[in-house]
């Protein structure tokens, strides 16, 4: 009870001691009405909003294609022997290109460049950025599968081929769902990033949430749609970043418990 | 026909020789204990038979086949083999049952209702039929390797490797397991089994095999190589478990 109060009064005090700081500030009406204006938040909404609506479902189709795109990846740079050598260059290959390239320059070289070749018809600019976040993404959550994957113990590959089962059936069954297990901490903050990287999208054009805020500025010569483009974001992604805590939580508990053996 | 037959097994890990030419014959429903001292070679030995290692020379036959021809599919020999390990290897994200039917299910294409069915027969005359649905952690050491126990003989091998598996259970558990295997015995399984339980041992084989260092030195029905031992090796090796045993 007692520390509870100490951290409220704490809290009460810093935030306080900000407020004043940035209110009294020589330069603070300037940036409250180009920056926290009401009326500006409340027209730019709706577009906003609808814009944010395309930003989800980027979010939802690119989630789906990384987790397989991923765990294939994955899967190919685990395989053992010589004859898969080209196949694990490749795919290690793969992943140190997409984890080091910056995504901004991915969306760049997808959204004006595979276009410009000149074989697909008129594709939306928003299917070329979903493709570039699941590329980027996909090297990200290969590697975090990957460390999850060997870190089941070989044990468990034994006593599975020891039934009889095939190797993509000890990778399906046994090997894979453990490995998703221990790494769903890392697996859920990967999403948590990627939510506000779909907003990157904006720059091939397509009208999401950033893009639509940056219309409203353009049109009002104010920056508040950026903050409600911005607060909307981070309105998206709390569940999840509270979700991605409580698991954490719950396997930090569930281990330090320890089983029966 | 024999049930297994080994004829000159090697094998070797990088300089170190582990299984200098093993023959061994195993008639069908034999119980077989192999004792020896840990890196005497039991383990491979069993993992050879099951495939997990490749022979580098010898051959061995499973009811015939010549197994360790290059062009035998693997997978379709193991599933003719039931393995016990040491440390249970039960699947921790599976309930019991679904562990103990993985193999019928996905390798024997049984139907599952008949799989789960015959599974939780066994389970029932083990008292573990209210554990079936329970995952693998909420039961005891002595509880896991029955259910391990369960999971190789679902599918009736012709054959079943058990490899220390009361090794790493706690004392009072041991029994437990032991119950188990001697009813399997009774049931007619052809065991070949690696053990430091020399009582036991004594008890359920039918043929004692002593390995020293990559090889057999010594075999016999357990009266002989345990009261007569005809190798110093072997009278050497029991004596030091006896004192370890403080027997």
């Amino acid at each position: 009870m007692r520390s509870v109060v100490i951290a409220l009064v704490s809290s009460v005090v810093v935030v306080a001691a900000l407020a004043v700081a940035v209110v009294t500030s020589p330069g603070w009406e300037s940036v409250r009405s180009s920056f926290f204006d009401l009326d500006v938040a409340i027209s730019a909404f709706p577009s906003v909003i609808a814009g944010l609506w395309v930003n989800i479902q980027v979010l939802f189709v690119a989630a789906a294609a990384v987790a397989v795109f991923g765990t294939g990846l994955a899967v190919l740079r685990s395989l053992r022997g010589p004859v898969f050598f080209p196949l694990r260059a490749l795919a290690a290959g793969y992943t140190d290109l997409f984890r080091g390239m910056p995504l901004l320059i991915v969306l760049y070289l997808v959204g004006f460049g595979i276009p410009a070749l000149g074989f697909f018809g008129r594709v939306p600019v928003v299917l070329w950025g979903t493709i570039a976040i699941v590329l980027t993404y996909s090297a990200y959550v290969a590697e975090v599968l990957r460390a999850g994957m060997e870190a089941v113990h070989p044990s468990q590959r034994v006593a599975a081929r020891s039934l009889g089962l095939t190797h993509g059936q000890t990778l399906r069954i046994v090997v894979i769902p453990q490995g998703v297990r221990n790494v769903v901490p890392a697996l859920m903050n990967d999403f948590v990033s990627m939510q506000k990287d779909v907003g990157l999208i904006s720059v091939l054009g397509a009208v999401d949430a950033v893009r639509a805020a940056q219309i409203e500025v353009a049109n009002t010569y104010n920056f508040t749609p950026y903050i409600v483009a911005g607060l909307l974001f981070v309105a998206m992604s709390l569940p999840m970043i509270r979700l991605t805590d409580w698991v954490s939580a719950r396997l930090t508990r569930r281990q330090q418990n320890g089983g029966v053996v | 026909m024999s049930a297994l037959t080994l004829t000159g097994v090697r094998k070797r890990f990088g300089d170190h020789d582990v299984l200098r030419g093993v023959d061994l014959v195993i008639e069908p429903h034999e119980v077989v204990v192999l004792i020896g001292a840990s890196g005497s070679g039991k383990s491979t030995l069993l993992r050879t038979i099951n495939l997990i290692e490749r022979v580098d020379d010898g051959q061995i036959f499973l009811g015939g086949t010549d197994i360790t021809d290059p062009g035998i599919n693997p997978d379709r020999v193991r599933s003719r083999i039931g393995v016990v390990f040491q440390h249970f290897n039960l699947f921790p994200h599976l309930r019991v049952i679904d562990n103990i039917t993985l193999a019928a299910r996905r390798v024997h294409r049984q139907r599952p209702a008949a799989a789960r069915a015959r599974a939780l027969e066994l389970l029932e005359t083990l008292g573990l039929a209210q554990k079936a649905r329970e995952f693998p952690d909420r039961l005891s050491g002595g509880q896991q390797q029955r259910v391990a126990i369960v999971r190789a003989i679902l599918t009736d091998p012709e054959l079943l490797l058990l490899d220390e598996i009361t090794s790493a259970l706690d004392p009072q558990l041991v029994g437990e397991v032991l119950d188990l295997v001697r009813d399997l015995k009774r049931r007619g399984s052809t065991i070949l089994m690696a053990t430091h339980e020399m009582a036991f041992a004594r008890e359920v084989a039918d043929r004692i095999v002593f390995m020293h260092e990559g090889r057999i030195l010594e075999q016999g029905t357990p009266e002989q190589v345990f009261d007569a031992p005809v190798h110093p090796e072997t009278a050497a090796f029991l004596e030091r478990e006896g004192r370890s045993r403080g027997a």
